[in-house]
């Protein structure tokens, strides 16, 4: 066999391929190298500086916000977990059962509807609960985050689930395990790595919100999204940029880890 | 034994598992979306929110103007531009992505195994930044001064800086960057599974590459080629950050204008009707989904 040829060789395609990688990359590269102007403006390079860093590090706006952050990130991430484990565990490897579908169509609702119209939604509610109790804690941005993050910890759960083995969990209760040992020893630690993907996307995914966030939050529960939004409508320094690219880093370090458990699952079926 | 399996499966006992996730999703997204299919029957009040009289204006706004006198309606051609330009600039996103997205995806596809891992990789890490500092990334780059514009100065092609910020063009480039990832992951996942002795019979056939590509390649990754244009589609149309950011705030988008008829406008009924509109055309793109990608997918002989 010729070694040149190829049959799935498309003319072109390589090109747009690393074209497109290129696209994705270059915009993200250059705000990171800007993070280390030392002049006012991203517009005009004065030599290399960390001290948008130290500025932004220094910023108690900046560092509220992501306090505020990965406080709600965690929080919804692991209440979505924890409730989205029975909810899977009952809806897969089962029979459809009466009202199965009505239950998947709720869970996958927050994936179905535009961001901004629950936004909205959520503004109307939250309006009037203020006005009737006085409450304006984070209550509401906790409940908002952990809604819209229940399909994205359910879905690698259920994924998990759907590759298991049921038979071992038959037999443990065949064993005379109760329902909750049988859960306790045999379901949960082979289910662990769907629950850990899942809690990973929910946290990155209510990490990564600006809409609903901006929508519901009280005054002075600014996260860091929307923060950056807030300063994006004035003059940006090259503080955001320096912000952006602590981020970028979390977020990477996180999809890598992410990954790996997911091919590492993958591996072992 | 197997009562033990179906013990546990007593439809009771689904529904307690269940029922903490459904609470959840039930008080903060289902529940306040009904609410506002209400409030688009309600009068707007004089300081934002809504006046419980039963009101069909809002619904009649949507699509028609009332002139000075109140009693002849005229099409609304303020809203019905905002739908329109939200629907154009939504299909152009999802076309451009198409084109890029699928050699890419492609191009990933036909990696040795080994590598695929990483290039996949590559197109994931992108897409789990965060929206607004993608969008700042494609603001720093258009932006009047911008490297692009500083650029095309240099290389003598511009003579004066191109005015790309706070255009259609820069929202649209703008969801095209932050998109694109949703069209390579699906289109990737179909083709990855393309039998190769499929390619190989073509060409053994003496098919040229192009016409193994529209008659062995395209139809057998229609599934993905769906999947990956109805999750761009999507975001797309409802689209709220990146016209603020790239579009000025001027260039107005469904999801800005709902934020304005919430906001500004205090007219509530209104922005939900308009919300409704939205939600409308975003399940009509599921069903569209549903029918020609759906579950089945596309093999045909």
């Amino acid at each position: 066999m010729a070694k040149k040829f190829s049959v799935t060789r498309q003319r072109g395609f390589n090109t747009i391929a690393l074209f497109t990688f290129f696209c994705l990359y270059a915009p993200l590269l250059i705000l990171v190298i800007l993070a280390f102007n030392a002049g006012l403006s991203s517009a005009d390079w004065q030599g290399f500086s960390t001290r948008w860093f130290w500025s932004a590090m220094e910023n108690p706006q900046v560092v509220d916000a992501s306090i505020l952050s990965l406080q709600l990130a965690l929080t919804a991430a692991l209440i979505s977990t924890a409730v989205a484990i029975p909810a899977a565990i009952a809806m897969t490897r089962t029979a459809r059962y009466k009202g199965w579908m009505f239950q998947y169509a709720l869970i996958s609702l927050p994936l179905m509807v535009p961001e901004i119209v629950t936004a909205v939604a959520l503004l109307i509610v939250v309006a009037a609960i203020k006005s009737w109790t006085g409450y304006i804690g984070l209550g509401y941005l906790i409940i908002a985050h952990t809604a819209f993050c229940i399909p994205f910890a359910y879905l690698p759960i259920r994924a998990r689930l759907e590759t298991m083995d049921i038979n071992l969990e038959a037999a443990a209760s065949d064993l005379y395990a109760r329902p909750f040992e049988a859960f306790l020893h045999i379901t949960l630690p082979q289910l662990l790595p769907g629950v850990l993907a899942g809690f990973m996307l929910a946290f990155v995914i209510s990490l990564d919100d600006v809409v609903i966030t901006e929508f519901v939050k009280s005054p002075g529960q600014d996260t860091l999204p929307t923060y950056m939004l807030g300063q994006l409508r004035r003059t940006v320094t090259p503080e955001i940029n320096a912000i952006s690219a602590i981020f970028l880093l979390l977020s990477i370090m996180v999809v890598t880890v992410f990954f790996i458990l997911q091919s590492s699952g993958r591996r072992q079926q | 034994m197997a009562q033990n399996i179906k013990g546990r499966g007593a439809p009771g006992r689904k529904w307690m598992l269940t029922a903490p996730a459904l609470i959840i999703i039930l008080a903060a997204a289902a529940g306040p979306l009904l609410i506002v299919v209400v409030y688009s029957f309600l009068t707007p009040g004089a300081y934002g929110g809504v006046t419980w009289e039963f009101s069909w204006d809002s619904w009649v706004k949507v699509l028609f103007e009332r002139d000075l006198f109140g009693d002849e309606l005229t099409l609304a051609t303020g809203n019905l531009t905002i739908f329109a330009r939200s629907i154009w600039l939504a299909l152009l996103t999802t076309i451009i992505t198409l084109l890029a997205g699928f050699p890419t995806a492609y191009f990933i596809a036909t990696r040795p195994r080994t590598r695929r891992d990483l290039w996949l990789l590559l197109i994931t890490i992108p897409f789990w930044t965060n929206l607004v500092i993608r969008t700042f990334a494609i603001q720093d780059i258009i932006r009047q001064e911008g490297l692009l514009n500083t650029a095309l100065i240099k290389l003598g092609i511009v003579s004066e800086p191109l005015q790309i910020l706070y255009t259609d063009t820069a929202v649209l480039i703008g969801m095209v960057y932050v998109y694109l990832p949703l069209m390579v992951l699906p289109v990737y996942a179909s083709l990855e599974k393309l039998d190769r002795r499929l390619l190989e019979a073509a060409s053994d056939l003496y098919a040229r590459p192009r016409s193994v590509l529209w008659n062995v390649i395209l139809p057998s990754s229609r599934s993905g080629l769906i999947a990956g244009s109805t999750l761009v589609f999507i975001p797309a149309i409802s689209t709220y950050v990146t016209p603020i950011m790239l579009g000025g705030g001027k260039r107005l988008m469904m999801g800005n204008y709902i934020e304005l008829l919430f906001g500004q406008g205090k007219d509530w009924p209104y922005g939900s009707a308009v919300s409704i509109v939205l939600m409308t055309i975003v399940m009509a793109a599921l069903l569209i989904y549903a029918r020609a990608g759906g579950p089945r997918g596309g093999a045909h002989g």
